[in-house]
C-alpha cells in the first residue's frame, strides 16, 4: 500500500533513473554509427579516404589534388545521375532508364548540332524531352500502377531504340561551344584545375541537397519513402510527389547526358550502357536505403567518389584488369546492403 | 453471348493471344509464306520453327523467371549467369585435348550447370537467409557477375571448335531443333513438378505473403533457395545454347538484356510482379510475343536495330491493359451492360 502513495502524482518530475550514467562521447559516436540514417554515409565516408591513403601509399603520384579532382572531372554526369536516382530510390521507387536517357540524349545534341542548330536552343530541347519522358514514366507509375521497375524498363527500351532510329553510327560533335566546354580548364590555383561540368554537378548537389532538406516537396519525398500510406493520411502530396521524382530524375538524366557529351564529344547509341547499375550503386553506397526513407544527396555523391577511386586505383595499379571494376563494385554492394540490414534490423 | 465475350477479354491470356494473333497476321500480309513449314533434309525448317528455336533460350529463362516472381521475387542476375555458364563451358573445352569428345562436352556442360546452380544457391541465400531484396540480391550478381565471366574468358571471346557442342545451338532432333526441344522439357518439367503437385501453389502461398505462409508450416525459406536455384539453372542451361549458337563465349555480350526479355515474357503473360497466382502458359505466350516481334520487325523491313521501340510499345501497351486502373474501367462497363440486359429482359418480361 505504501507503495502507491509513494508513488509520484501525474504532473510531478519524474526521478531520473538510477543506475544509468551520463551519455559518454563513446556512445553517442556508436548511436550515430549504427543509426540506419547517418552509419552508411559515415561508413562510406571513411572507406573513401582509407581507400584514397592507401592508393596514395601505394602508388606514386596518387597523392595529389588534381587526382582527387579528377574523380570530379571523370564522374561529374554519374554525380547528376546519382541525384536524380536519389530522389526515385528515397520514394522506394528505381529508375533503370537512366543510362539510355544519357544516350538519348548524347545523339540528341549531336545530331541536331551537326544539322547546325545552337546549343542555346539544343540544351534547353533535351531537358525538356527527358523531363516530360519521366513525366510520361511517373504518370504510368502513379495512375496506371505499374511497378516503376517495368515502367522504367519501358522506357529503358523506348530512349535506347530511339539512340537507333536517330542514327546507329557514333556521331561527333565539332559544334564550337561544345568543344570549348569540354577544353576549358577552370584553374583552382596551384596548379589545380576542374571543368566547366564539374561546377554545373556540384550546383546541381547543392540545389538537390536544398530541395530534400528544406523544401515541403522534399520532405515528402522522404515521408513517402518511410510510409506511403501514412504520407496519404497526413495529407501530403503523394500522387503530385511520386510523379515528381521521376520528372527530377529524366531532367538529371538529360543533364548528365549533356554533361557525357562535352566529355565525350559524340553521340553513340550504345554509350552508358549499365550506367543505370553504376548510378544505382552509388546510391546505396552512399548510404540510401532502397526501401525509401533514408539517405543523402551528398552521401550519393561518395558512393560515386568510391567507385571514381576504385576506377583510379584499377588505372594506377596497371596489371589489374578492367573488369576487376565491376567485381570490386558488385563486392561493395554486398557489404553496403548487408550492412544496412544489420543497421534497420537493429532499430526494430 | 456478351458473358462469354466479357470472360474471354477479362481473361489473363486474353490480350497477349490477341498481341501473338496480331502480330502472325501482320506477317503473313506481309510475307504469305510465313506460316508455312517444309521439311529439307529430314529437319523442319520455316518462320514458326526459327522463331521457335530463337525465342528457346528467352523461354527456358522466362520459366525460371516465372517461379521466381511468383514468391514475389525478380533475377536479375540471369544475363551475367548465362554469360559464366558459357565462359566456364568453353574454357574446358579450349583446355581439354578432344573438343570434339562426346564425353569432353559432357563434363563442360555438367560443370557449366553445377556453376550456375551454385550461383543461384547463392541468390537464394542472400534472399531467404539474409532477407535482402531480390532485386538487389541479384543486381549484386548481375554487376559481379560480368566482370567473373570475364575473368574465366581473361577478356576474350572463346571460339570452340566442337561439334557435339554446336548441336546444342544449332542441331536436330528428330527434325526439331535442339534447342527447341530444351525448351519444351524444361516447360514440361516445369509445369508438370508445380501444377501436378501442391508446389506451386505453396509458391503462390509464399508470393502472396511469406509470413503466414511460414506460420501455417510452409518452408518458406526451402522453397525461395529451390526457385532461385531453378532460375539460375534454366539461365546457365539458355547460356549454353546461345554460347553453342555462336560457338563462342563472349563474356560481354551472351545473354544481355536477356533478363529484361525474360522479365517481359512473364509480365506480358500476365503473371504480376507482386508475386502470388502466376502462368507458366501465360509466360510461353509471352516469350513467344516477344520472339515473334523480333520477327515481324524483320520481315516487315523495319530496321532490326529500332526493335527496342517496339518492345517498349509492347510493354506499355501490355501493361496499361492490365493495370487495375483498366480493369476497373472495364468492371464498369461490364456492370453498365449487365444492368442494361437486366433492364432489356424486364421490358420484355412486362
Amino acid at each position: 500500500m505504501t507503495a502507491t502513495i509513494d508513488r509520484p502524482r501525474t504532473g510531478a518530475p519524474l526521478p531520473t533513473k538510477p543506475g544509468r550514467p551520463p551519455r559518454r562521447p563513446v556512445d553517442r559516436l556508436r548511436d550515430v554509427l549504427t543509426s540506419p540514417k547517418s552509419g552508411p554515409v559515415l561508413v562510406t565516408a571513411v572507406l573513401f579516404v582509407a581507400v584514397f591513403i592507401v592508393g596514395g601509399v601505394r602508388y606514386n603520384g596518387f597523392f595529389s589534388g588534381q587526382v582527387l579532382l579528377n574523380l570530379f572531372v571523370d564522374n561529374s554526369y554519374l554525380i547528376v545521375l546519382a541525384v536524380g536516382m536519389t530522389f526515385v530510390i528515397l520514394t522506394g521507387g528505381i529508375d533503370l532508364s537512366v543510362g539510355a536517357v544519357v544516350a538519348l540524349s548524347t545523339m540528341i545534341a549531336a545530331s541536331l548540332l551537326q544539322t547546325g542548330w545552337s546549343p542555346g536552343i539544343v540544351i534547353p530541347l533535351i531537358l525538356v524531352l527527358t523531363s516530360v519522358l519521366g513525366l510520361l514514366v511517373g504518370l504510368m507509375i502513379h495512375v496506371f500502377k505499374v511497378q516503376p521497375f517495368i515502367a522504367t524498363l519501358a522506357a529503358m527500351f523506348l530512349a535506347r531504340g530511339l539512340c537507333y532510329v536517330i542514327s546507329k553510327d557514333s556521331i561527333s560533335i565539332t559544334e564550337p561551344t561544345f568543344v570549348a566546354l569540354a577544353v576549358t580548364r577552370i584553374p583552382l590555383g596551384g596548379g589545380l584545375s576542374i571543368t566547366p561540368s564539374v561546377v554545373i554537378a556540384l550546383a546541381v548537389v547543392i540545389v538537390a541537397v536544398w530541395v530534400l532538406g528544406f523544401t515541403r516537396f522534399g520532405r515528402t519525398v522522404y515521408a513517402i519513402g518511410g510510409s506511403e500510406q501514412s504520407g496519404m493520411l497526413m495529407g501530403l502530396p503523394v500522387a503530385r510527389t511520386k510523379v515528381i521524382v521521376y520528372v527530377v530524375s529524366g531532367f538529371c538524366s538529360g543533364l548528365a547526358g549533356v554533361l557525357f557529351s562535352f566529355y565525350t564529344l559524340s553521340g553513340y547509341p550504345l554509350t552508358a550502357v549499365g550506367t543505370e547499375l553504376d548510378a544505382i550503386a552509388a546510391v546505396v553506397i552512399g548510404g540510401t536505403l532502397l526501401t525509401g526513407g533514408y539517405g543523402f544527396v551528398l552521401g550519393s555523391v561518395l558512393g560515386v567518389l568510391v567507385l571514381g577511386v576504385i576506377q583510379t586505383i584499377i588505372t594506377f595499379e596497371g596489371t589489374l584488369s578492367s573488369w576487376w571494376t565491376k567485381i570490386f563494385i558488385g563486392a561493395l554492394l554486398l557489404v553496403f546492403i548487408i550492412l544496412q540490414k544489420v543497421l534497420t534490423a537493429r532499430r526494430r | 453471348m456478351n458473358a462469354l465475350l466479357l470472360r474471354t477479354v477479362s481473361s489473363r491470356l486474353f490480350w497477349p493471344i490477341v498481341m501473338l494473333l496480331v502480330l502472325v497476321l501482320i506477317n503473313v500480309i506481309a510475307f504469305p509464306d510465313f506460316l508455312t513449314v517444309t521439311v529439307k533434309d529430314g529437319h523442319l525448317f520455316g518462320s514458326i520453327i526459327d522463331i521457335l528455336r530463337n525465342g528457346a533460350p528467352t523461354l527456358i529463362i522466362a520459366v525460371g523467371m516465372t517461379l521466381v516472381i511468383a514468391t514475389r521475387g525478380i533475377d536479375l542476375s540471369v544475363g551475367a549467369v548465362a554469360a559464366i555458364s558459357g565462359a566456364v563451358a568453353c574454357s574446358i573445352l579450349l583446355g581439354s585435348s578432344d573438343p570434339g569428345n562426346p564425353g569432353t562436352v559432357a563434363v563442360a556442360v555438367i560443370v557449366a550447370l553445377v556453376i550456375s546452380l551454385v550461383l543461384g544457391v547463392w541468390n537464394g541465400f542472400l534472399v531467404s537467409v539474409i532477407g535482402i531484396q531480390p532485386i538487389i540480391a541479384t543486381l549484386i550478381l548481375m554487376t559481379a557477375g560480368r566482370g567473373v565471366a570475364m575473368l574465366i574468358t581473361e577478356g576474350q571471346i572463346l571460339t570452340v571448335n566442337s561439334a557435339p557442342f554446336k548441336e546444342l545451338g544449332s542441331g536436330f532432333w528428330l527434325g526439331i531443333p535442339v534447342a527447341v526441344v530444351i525448351g519444351a522439357v524444361i516447360f514440361a518439367v516445369a509445369a508438370l513438378l508445380t501444377r501436378r503437385t501442391a508446389l506451386g501453389m505453396l509458391i503462390e502461398s509464399v508470393g502472396i505473403n511469406p509470413e503466414a505462409s511460414r506460420q501455417a508450416g510452409v518452408r518458406a525459406r526451402v522453397l525461395l533457395f529451390t526457385v532461385y536455384a531453378f532460375c539460375a539453372l534454366s539461365a546457365g542451361i539458355a547460356g549454353l545454347i546461345l554460347t553453342a549458337n555462336q560457338t563462342a563465349a563472349d563474356a560481354n555480350n551472351t545473354g544481355l538484356f536477356i533478363e529484361l526479355d525474360a522479365i517481359l515474357a512473364v509480365v506480358i503473360g500476365g503473371t504480376s510482379l507482386a508475386g502470388g497466382r502466376y502462368s507458366l502458359a501465360g509466360t510461353l505466350v509471352g516469350a513467344l510475343v516477344i520472339q515473334t516481334l523480333v520477327t515481324t520487325v524483320y520481315t516487315v523491313g523495319i530496321p532490326p536495330i529500332v526493335t527496342m521501340v517496339f518492345k517498349a510499345a509492347v510493354v506499355t501497351a501490355v501493361c496499361l491493359l492490365q493495370s487495375p486502373t483498366t480493369n476497373a474501367a472495364f468492371a464498369q462497363l461490364r456492370q453498365r451492360l449487365a444492368a442494361r440486359t437486366a433492364r432489356v429482359k424486364e421490358a420484355a418480361a412486362s
